[in-house]
């Protein structure tokens, strides 16, 4: 839910990055931070298990720069992708403006990327949200990978509603600007329709 | 569908802060902060540059968001306040007007007691300024009443200029 301040002139926006477990979700935003200068960006939040599982979530403030004198302000949250931790999932999309999905290219992940996006339908809806109206962005990330699923049949079963989709490489940053910075400006061009 | 934006407008703005001013002083506590249920600070009060206020905010909501799963889970409809001990500084945390979060920081120069106290009444009041915020949206509807919003003549190259190198 994009939060507007009149009086300190900001602008607040919430992107989710949802996924299967281990699919690259965090790295993603770790990327993200180590490459943001530190006057755009606050701290990021890491709740994770001692093998470095997301166990609640991952937070990310970035300072995008003004847009008609406003603070534009993206806060860039990750659920945690292990199927048991749904009930987390379902709280962490509350009130968000934007989500990418982070798919793992891998074949043998491929009913595991399928299974996640019915989730997050599911649970948007529970929100009442809606995948095929939402800001949303598709990232097919490890592409790096020798066992890869073609590019092609990967959109073919994943591609939702012909939303802009990237191929990635989180660990080495392929992919992962462009991917924000398609739902971010997808976002703003929401709220300037409304 | 879900309310698409919260809007704050300067007047109610001032209102907040002079609310948690007030109840800073009233509950002796170090600060005070007004955070939104998705985790977005609205207003604050005290030591604040102490504190690192995007993260406080964030996880305060992810900390009230697990806690009203686990009530839900055991047949309660909410935990209405929240209580973290620590050795120095302890944590109150309850809910106004049902959107929005209060966080009070407090140490020895106060007590839960005291802090309860204070907080009952100046969610009232907060309560009230939230009504009239909700009331006032209702009611500005077109350009002439509304101050300007800052997407009504966002261009795609304020856009694509926000995202350059």
């Amino acid at each position: 839910m994009t939060f507007i301040n009149y009086a300190t002139r900001e602008i607040n926006c919430k992107i989710v990055y949802y996924g299967p477990g281990l699919g690259g979700k965090t790295t993603n935003l770790q990327f993200i931070y180590n490459k943001t200068a530190p006057e755009a960006k606050g701290k990021m939040i890491s709740l994770a298990t001692e093998a470095d599982r997301t166990l609640f979530f991952d937070f990310l403030p970035l300072d995008l720069g003004s847009i008609r004198g406003f603070t534009t302000r993206f806060h860039l949250y990750t659920v945690p992708g292990q199927v048991f931790y749904d009930a987390s999932r379902k709280l962490i999309l509350k009130g968000v403006d934007g989500v990418i999905f982070v798919a793992d290219s891998q074949e043998e992940r491929m009913e595991a990327n399928i299974e996640s996006i019915r989730n997050l339908e599911e649970n948007l809806r529970e929100h009442g949200f809606d995948l095929s109206t939402i800001p949303y962005a598709l990232q097919f990330n490890k592409r790096d990978l020798p066992d890869v699923v073609a590019v092609e049949e990967m959109y073919r079963i994943l591609n939702y509603k012909r939303e802009p989709t990237f191929e990635a490489v989180a660990t080495t940053g392929v992919g992962v600007f462009d991917t924000l910075k398609s739902v971010a400006k997808l976002i703003l061009v929401e709220l300037r329709k409304k | 569908m879900p309310s698409a934006e919260l809007v704050l407008y300067e007047e109610e703005f001032q209102r907040l802060n002079e609310a948690l001013k007030k109840l800073r002083q009233e509950a002796n506590a170090r600060a005070i902060f007004l955070i939104d249920r998705t985790g977005q600070q609205i207003a604050a009060a005290g030591e604040v540059d102490q504190f690192d206020t995007t993260s406080l905010a964030s996880l305060t909501a992810g900390n009230v968001a697990a806690t009203d799963g686990l009530a839900k889970l055991i047949g309660e409809r909410e935990f209405s306040v929240l209580f973290h001990e620590g050795q120095r500084d302890h944590i109150h945390i309850s809910i106004v007007a049902k959107r929005a979060i209060l966080l009070v920081i407090f140490d020895e120069r106060s007590s839960l007691g005291l802090v309860r106290l204070r907080v009952k009444r100046s969610s009232q009041e907060m309560e009230q300024i939230f009504e009239e915020m909700a009331r006032k949206g209702e009611r500005v509807t077109g350009p002439a009443q509304a101050p300007a919003s800052p997407f009504a003549e966002i261009t795609d190259e304020d856009i694509d200029a926000l995202f350059s190198e």
